[in-house]
């Protein structure tokens, strides 16, 4: 009898989980699960007022991108479905056949690569104030398609590698070459500004 | 027999129910680490358009939301079902974008105000007129970083 041990009293864990589900649950109200992603952009910053406009972007170096009203799409005045637009602008940009109504090439240093034949084509994207802002960044994404597929082919072409794998300086060099140029101007029917 | 009746005795152990907390406190710590914190009550309806070439946002810190869409319906009897902007809390115009944006950048590190986004989360129906607006008074107000929300399409 004096053999016996005197047990330990256990303690009850059975309230813990209780406890910690309360606060899962006060999580799961308050938080939110999803990711911020998207399409970056950089807007032009406003010209001083006694700037000079020059036009310096010569009328074939232009891809005219414009999304009416209807939310239909016409490139260079044609229309065109939305499927078609990322290889018209790759081969807007490329010029694979140097087309003189398409984009001149000039040669430009790139630190890393050499001299290279960078593209000055210029996607010219306009809308009007009732284009549909879904149609609009359809638009947008496919024009940001054509140049994640132009730099991809570069990378590869370059160093061999897929433009995400390349390290930091190889990405800006590529970038330099395909940089995005996609300018937009405000739809003709805005309002005045004010100052 | 002695074999059979030898059990009659013992009672079944018991269930122990001491490791479910730590299960669940796994669980906790997992929501804990993906979700994050919801800070404003978003009062327009807001269903981003599908897109494939995503970028990740990288800085949530440097970010300011900008949201633009209709009422949801709990609004609509008192704001109607017209495009609004929603800035943190309450409905406002495009005059008051600048103070907003400037306000934030106030509150920003030095260093950090040049990396400054606006996360644009527009409702795919929303017209281009509204999101001009609102893309002309960023200009003006110098923030130039800009970002569509969007959700990945399959």
């Amino acid at each position: 009898m004096a053999r016996k041990k005197k047990e330990m009293p256990e303690l009850n864990g059975a309230g813990m989980s209780d406890i910690s589900f309360l606060l899962l649950c006060f999580f799961l109200m308050t938080s939110s699960m999803d990711q911020s992603m998207g399409i970056h952009r950089v807007l032009p910053p406003i010209p001083p007022p006694d700037q000079k406009i020059e036009n310096q972007i010569k009328g074939h170096n232009v891809l005219q991108v414009l999304v009416d009203g209807q939310d239909r799409l016409s490139v260079n005045a044609k229309v065109m479905d939305l499927s078609d637009l990322k290889d018209a602008a790759k081969e807007f940009i490329l010029n694979p056949t140097n087309d003189p109504s398409k984009s001149t090439k000039k040669d430009e240093e790139i630190p890393g690569v050499g001299m290279y034949k960078v593209s000055e084509a210029v996607i010219s994207l306009q809308n009007v104030r009732s284009t549909s802002y879904e149609a609009y960044l359809r638009v947008q994404d496919e024009l940001t398609k054509a140049y994640n597929e132009l730099r991809d082919e570069a990378a590869r072409e370059i160093f061999g590698r897929k433009f995400a794998d390349l390290d930091n300086a190889q990405r800006d060099a590529i970038t330099k070459i395909y940089r995005q140029r996609i300018s937009e101007s405000p739809p003709k029917d805005t309002r005045k500004n004010k100052n | 027999m002695a074999k059979f009746t030898g059990k009659k005795g013992k009672k079944l152990a018991g269930f122990s129910t001491a490791s479910m907390g730590d299960i669940v406190f796994i669980l906790l710590f997992f929501f804990m680490v993906t979700t994050t914190m919801r800070e404003t009550e978003v009062k327009v309806r807001t269903e981003v358009p599908k897109a494939s070439e995503l970028v990740k946002l990288d800085r949530k810190d440097l970010t300011v939301y900008i949201n633009i869409g209709p009422p949801i319906a709990s609004e609509q009897a008192r704001y109607g079902t017209d495009t609004r902007i929603q800035l943190n809390d309450s409905f406002k115009t495009v005059d008051d974008i600048r103070n907003f944006i400037a306000a934030f950048r106030e509150g920003l590190d030095e260093k950090d105000r040049p990396y400054m986004t606006t996360a644009l989360k527009i409702d795919k129906e929303t017209k281009m007129g509204v999101v001009s607006d609102v893309k002309e008074e960023l200009r003006r107000c110098q923030a130039l970083k800009i970002m569509y929300n969007a959700i990945k399409a399959e």
